[in-house]
């Protein structure tokens, strides 16, 4: 096994290599996952040895795109936990379609699944004309993806069962058409959607939501972290927004998080 | 006997099972001491949405405090946890939990192999893990990693498991395996106590 022959310092350097020479910083996610991913990315692409892979990492621009594809986790699926849209579309949405203009930030977006959900929901709710969805990811490559609105058709069959359940309302298929191996999205869903590379680590507050879904990204970084993201969503957040995080995360243990109030069962909370 | 030999050092127990394994997680349970001062992970597979069923089944079995694992959660002794359905689980340095949702792997998340390497890592020799039925080889590479860091790792016996594929692969990969029958799994356990 290669993984014994990698020990922490390792892992910390080649990370520290990675801030040092491309600004990207993460010292600070949590350990175990960052490690398995990188020893896992070094094993695929045979590297002769972790001083041959580091140097690579640090010197080639065109390798260090696909290390940052590959090290981040990329997972993701429409309409992921249908109770959680159910709620979006029956306890969220509504209150926000009071307002005249409904801002949403996807932070964490990869390849734009829960983005076009949202955008789907907000459609059946008549609510998208007056929405702008941001969806932002540290990862450039994911959002080219994610623009285009094409996902493998294999899993559509899995997407359509978790939106008839979330409480969708009309034919899933007419939001898309069919190609041979893949589905492109109707292009009117991504009319609202503004791309553009955001680093939750680095990078600060650009706009005031109503909205902001931030779904299985905090369980890759260290509490440390995790709270200053949450400070960084609060300065982003209007009061009486909302704030969605995935089903194990908890905004509970954060210092401000009385200022917040649960929304029933689902893990989205309420700015006071 | 390596019951003997790891005798009052185990400092974490886990157990993973696929199809077959809530059997004898069911035949355990009620006959784990009290005492049991190591923290006692779960890892099986299981349709997501079922995560308070196997909580709740193990409680009414065991005076040990059950619960799912949640992530940051520092591993505590005399505690039982479970991995959530639809995330691995792994175990950082500092013996607390993480969560990650990447990849399915041998089509399994959690896959009890990114447990086990990610807590053999962290235990060294100083951690058991048992490998219960199931119909996927999904476990075998971390049995082998932990026995290759020192662990001890024990295998249901294939010949009486529901599902013989899983310990069938770990008793053809890893020699050094201890293999038992489910009723003796509770009294091995016990042993292990300091």
């Amino acid at each position: 096994m290669i993984s014994e022959a990698i020990d922490n310092e390792q892992i910390e350097m080649l990370l520290s290599d990675v801030l040092e020479a491309h600004g990207y910083d993460f010292l600070e996610y949590s350990h175990a996952s960052i490690k398995r991913r990188i020893i896992r990315l070094y094993a695929l692409d045979n590297f002769v040895s972790f001083a041959e892979f580091r140097y690579t990492v640090r010197t080639d621009k065109q390798y260090f795109k696909r290390f940052l594809e590959e090290i981040t986790v990329n997972v993701t699926e429409m309409f992921r936990d249908p109770n959680f849209y159910k709620a979006l579309r029956n306890d969220v949405l509504p209150v926000l379609g009071t307002y005249p203009f409904i801002r949403i930030w996807v932070a964490g977006c990869s390849t734009g699944e829960e983005a076009y959900s949202l955008a789907i929901v907000l459609k059946e709710l008549n609510l998208f004309h007056k929405s702008l969805i941001y969806a932002t990811d540290i990862n450039p490559s994911v959002l080219e993806k994610a623009k285009q609105g094409i996902f493998p058709l294999n899993y559509l069959k899995g997407y359509s069962e978790n939106y008839v359940k979330s409480g969708g309302i009309q034919d899933f298929s007419s939001y898309y058409t069919a190609n041979y191996s893949h589905a492109k999205f109707d292009g009117t869903l991504s009319e609202k959607m503004i791309f553009s590379t955001h680093n939750l680590v680095s990078d600060h507050s650009f706009n005031e939501f109503q909205l902001i879904m931030c779904r299985n990204v905090l369980i890759y970084f260290d509490k440390d972290l995790q709270h200053k993201v949450f400070q960084l969503f609060d300065n982003s957040l209007e009061k009486l927004g909302y704030l969605a995080l995935g089903s194990k995360e908890s905004l509970d243990f954060w210092e401000r998080s009385k200022a917040y109030k649960r929304v029933k069962t689902e893990k989205i909370w309420r700015k006071l | 006997m390596a019951e003997t030999l790891i005798k009052g050092k185990c400092e974490a127990l886990i157990i993973g099972g696929s199809a077959g394994s809530l059997d004898v997680l069911l035949e355990i349970f009620p006959s784990l001491s009290d005492n049991i001062n190591f923290p006692i992970i779960l890892v099986t597979h299981r349709k997501s949405g079922n995560d308070a069923l196997l909580s709740d089944l193990l409680r009414s079995r065991t005076k040990l405090k059950v619960n799912e694992a949640e992530e940051k959660d520092k591993i505590l002794p005399g505690h039982v946890y479970i991995a959530p359905a639809d995330y691995h689980l792994l175990i950082e340095d500092d013996e607390t939990f993480s969560l990650d949702y990447s990849e399915k792997i041998n089509y399994s998340r959690p896959s009890i192999d990114v447990t086990f390497q990610s807590a053999a890592e962290v235990f060294g020799d100083k951690l058991v893990c048992v490998l219960l039925s199931g119909s996927n080889a999904d476990g075998v590479a971390g049995l082998k990693t932990v026995n290759d860091l020192g662990g001890i790792v024990v295998i249901q016996n294939p010949n009486t498991a529901i599902m013989s594929y899983m310990p069938q692969q770990a008793v053809n990969h890893i020699k050094a395996g201890i293999i038992l029958d489910a009723s003796d799994m509770a009294e091995f356990i016990n042993k292990l106590v300091k």
